[in-house]
């Protein structure tokens, strides 16, 4: 693990395993920025369902290939203002991004929801196949209007300075 | 019906076959009620374990069968399936599968994924029993 000021970097195996490493590491860092902690939770579920079909579907199960974790503030690609990025990286098999989707809530059976709730937590969630092969996902949640918004470093950030934000948690 | 625990209700993990578990701590019984009490976080890694005790409980066929998810403080979609699936296969004898305990982090998992129209959830598991 890699601690680069604002950001950290985890390299794991592809096993399930090593989720709640991930978890705890990035849960922590979140605190670090002074994140809500509802906004922790939305990310560390997303971040977990991302994992699972990384294992699942690009290694085609528990393997010791790696998956790269990236975490960090930055700015939001689609509207004004800050969230709590993760990138994840594999280097297993690609598929077209188009085809990623998640699949109807009405049929009820066990699996594929990953892709769901990953979309219903999250604020941009951005599928790639970079050339060197694999796929990356990167995923933001919202986290402040502007730089400093919504986050206190060190501290900790009670509510969304959002209101339109996404909201996993009811208080 | 009183909660299952006081005496008369037998701890029937070891009867079972299997010891507890990384997620399971206990399977309590009475007649053909019986409770799971469910710990820690179920994610990909644990919820085999979870899988393979609700399984086993499943096979004995009870009429109810209580998940008590009080001690669980993070579920994923695996999980869920795992939760799904037993109660799919609790419906097939005619059996009620009934959640109890559920924590606000589980419960949003839940709604998210709109099965918190398909379970049966109580707050206590006196109520699930009564």
């Amino acid at each position: 693990m890699e601690v680069l000021g604002e950001q950290v970097e985890i390299r794991i195996a592809a096993h399930p395993a090593y989720l709640c490493v991930v978890r705890a590491a990035v849960r922590k860092l979140a605190e670090i920025l002074g994140v809500a902690e509802e906004t922790i939770d939305s990310v560390t579920l997303a971040m977990e369902e991302a994992l699972a079909n990384v294992i699942r579907h690009s290694y085609g199960g528990p393997c010791d290939r790696p998956i790269i974790v990236k975490v960090g503030r930055t700015a939001l690609k689609e509207a004004a203002g800050v969230g709590l990025e993760v990138v994840i990286r594999d280097f297993g098999r690609a598929v077209d991004p188009a085809t990623i989707k998640s699949r109807s809530l009405e049929d009820v059976r066990p699996g594929g929801l990953g892709v769901h709730i990953i979309h219903s937590v999250m604020d941009e969630v951005e599928y790639s196949c970079p050339l060197a092969g694999g796929m990356q996902l990167r995923m933001v949640k919202r986290i402040g209007q502007a730089p400093g918004d919504g986050v206190t470093r060190g501290g900790t950030c009670h509510g969304s300075a959002n209101p339109g934000e996404k909201r996993l948690w009811r208080n | 019906m009183s909660r299952l625990g006081e005496p008369g209700r037998e701890e029937v993990m070891a009867e079972l076959g299997f010891p507890p578990n990384g997620a399971v701590k206990a399977v309590r019984k009475q007649g053909d009620v019986y409770v799971l009490d469910v710990t820690g976080e179920v994610d990909l890694n644990r919820s085999v374990l979870l899988r393979e005790t609700l399984l086993t409980v499943l096979q004995q066929k009870p009429r109810t069968l209580v998940v008590n998810l009080s001690e669980v403080g993070f579920m994923d979609s695996s999980g869920l399936a795992t939760l799904v699936e037993a109660l799919q296969l609790s419906r097939r004898y005619g059996g009620k599968l009934k959640l109890v305990g559920v924590q606000q982090r589980v419960r949003s998992i839940l709604e998210i994924s709109r099965l918190d129209r398909i379970f049966e959830i109580y707050p206590t598991e006196a109520e699930a029993l009564a």
